[in-house]
């Protein structure tokens, strides 16, 4: 007869490393998985690995210069990188920005969206496999680049951020060619609607992996289409005058899961589209350029709202060419508590696609921390 | 799936969408952003370039009567165009090539 105790048999848990380096993620982190079979228990997220010391950069240099260097904080959306710390210099000088260089921000903002949301479609179908939803996304997504292109003369920095309004113009034929060639994307998109509405391989690897419910979203402090697809209708555009003029309204799904998220981005690259026609339409005449020359005071804090999330800039001015600190909180890193929260209880297979869904951008979220032991 | 289907087909008889790069090389639009370069007979040395670049990839010398510019440090941001009182910048299309170097070029006032 076998005597068999289950309470002394004691349970093995595999630690698996998962990164820095691995072929799903565009960019280094570790995530130091504990695994009980194939079944995940535990996860130990891991940055460090591209610090670049950004913020301390921006306080060495000249407040001016500190607009493209803000921009290369993130490359795919470096646009509203460059106008949230625009925005911040504006509070700080007490700039007013003409009415056309606000719609101009609109329609920029949202092309920067656009590229950054058919990006992430097409690596997220490249994640579960789907190699020919991967390659067709990223083909329409070209015809914003090259509008960008004709416009700024960039493909994706557009340098056209400046303290006090816009430096490039978007004129008639401009216009023109904008409403035509995003009907053109549009139109394309259209076509793959039902392949991420109704296609069945598509919903088995999303539908119920990652999932984030809503109070659990809320008390983690996630943003983005992250907290969208979780049912709470949090977007910083909501805030802007401008975009509310524009009859603005988030995008939120329910399901709490993958599926969600991606159903969020997608729908997004609608809405962007029709905020961009919009602004066209209502752009009025007049400058697009107001300069101060005054040096920046005091703090202030400015929020908007990037592809993937809040994106936090936190300035103090001290009347002088130089800032005594800037804080960049950047969407990624408040969503790294909800990755890990979402990790936990799924399998080793869904991780890829529960990594992608929160659309990780880790160069642009590491940050120096110091802590300082106090002296008892 | 059935869907994409008919882009498929479509893909198997219409020309790639990408450019056959060494062999072929695409228009630039005309709003590229490309090389820089001085007309020194304008440029009066006043070093408004140097002090609005953001990467710092200008240096104009005014007692060597020379302006050194270095395209690997540029960002192709044009504030420098912009801000050119004697209109003495000028940009191509044409965007500049790769190196084994990071080089300096040297725009120089000729000596008459």
């Amino acid at each position: 007869m076998s005597s068999h105790n289950t309470a002394t048999i004691q349970k093995e848990y595999t630690v698996f490393p998962f990164g820095p380096q691995h072929p799903v993620l565009p960019e280094p982190i570790q995530l130091r998985f504990t695994l009980d079979e194939e079944k995940i228990v535990d996860v130990v997220p891991q940055l460090g690995y591209v610090h670049r010391g950004i913020e301390r950069a921006a306080e060495l240099n000249d407040y001016k210069r500190n607009i493209y260097l803000c921009e290369r904080v993130c490359g795919i959306c470096n646009y509203i990188h460059g106008m949230t710390y625009c925005r911040v210099i504006e509070d700080l000088t007490d700039t007013e920005v003409p009415e056309r260089a606000k719609y101009l921000r609109i329609i920029w903002q949202e092309m920067g969206r656009l590229q950054s949301h058919l990006l992430w479609l097409g690596l997220f179908a490249d994640a579960i496999g789907f190699e020919s939803l991967f390659m067709q996304i990223w083909r329409d997504r070209e015809i914003i680049l090259t509008l960008n292109e004709k416009t700024n003369g960039h493909r994706i920095h557009l340098s056209t951020n400046a303290i006090g309004g816009a430096r490039k113009d978007i004129d008639a034929s401009l216009a023109k060619e904008y409403r035509k060639d995003l009907e053109l994307v549009r139109e394309k998109i259209k076509v793959l609607e039902p392949v991420f509405y109704k296609d069945k391989s598509f919903r088995q690897l999303t539908e119920g992996k990652g999932i984030l419910p809503k109070n659990q979203a809320n008390f983690m402090g996630a943003v983005g289409p992250t907290i969208r697809g979780s049912g709470i209708p949090q977007d910083m555009r909501t805030l802007d005058p401008t975009c509310k003029a524009l009859d603005f309204k988030p995008v939120v799904y329910e399901s709490c899961d993958s599926y969600a998220r991606t159903l969020v981005r997608f729908d997004e690259v609608f809405q962007s589209i029709e905020l961009i026609n919009k602004a066209l339409d209502q752009m009025p005449d007049g400058p697009i350029l107001n300069k101060n020359e005054k040096f920046p005071e005091g703090t202030t804090i400015v929020r908007t709202e990037q592809p993937r999330g809040e994106l936090i800039y936190y300035v103090e001015g001290n009347g002088t060419n130089k800032l005594s600190r800037v804080k960049i909180r950047t969407p990624t890193g408040a969503n790294i508590p909800s990755l890990v929260s979402m990790l936990i209880g799924h399998e080793l297979p869904d991780i890829p696609v529960i990594v992608h869904s929160i659309d990780p951008c880790i160069s642009c979220t590491e940050r120096y921390v110091q802590v300082k032991k106090e002296a008892s | 799936m059935p869907e994409m289907l008919k882009e498929i087909l479509k893909n198997l008889v219409s020309k790639p969408a990408t450019v056959n790069y060494p062999f072929v090389k695409p228009e630039p639009l005309p709003a590229t952003r490309g090389a820089l370069s001085w007309d020194m007979d304008r440029c009066d040395q006043c070093q408004d370039c140097e002090r609005v670049c953001p990467s710092m990839a200008i240096k104009v010398l005014p007692e060597e009567k020379r302006v050194e510019y270095q395209p690997f440090k540029c960002l192709f941001c044009f504030l420098c165009i912009d801000n050119c009182m004697q209109q003495a910048i000028s940009n191509s299309t044409t965007l500049t090539a790769p190196g084994y170097e990071k080089r300096v070029e040297v725009f120089e006032i000729k000596k008459q």
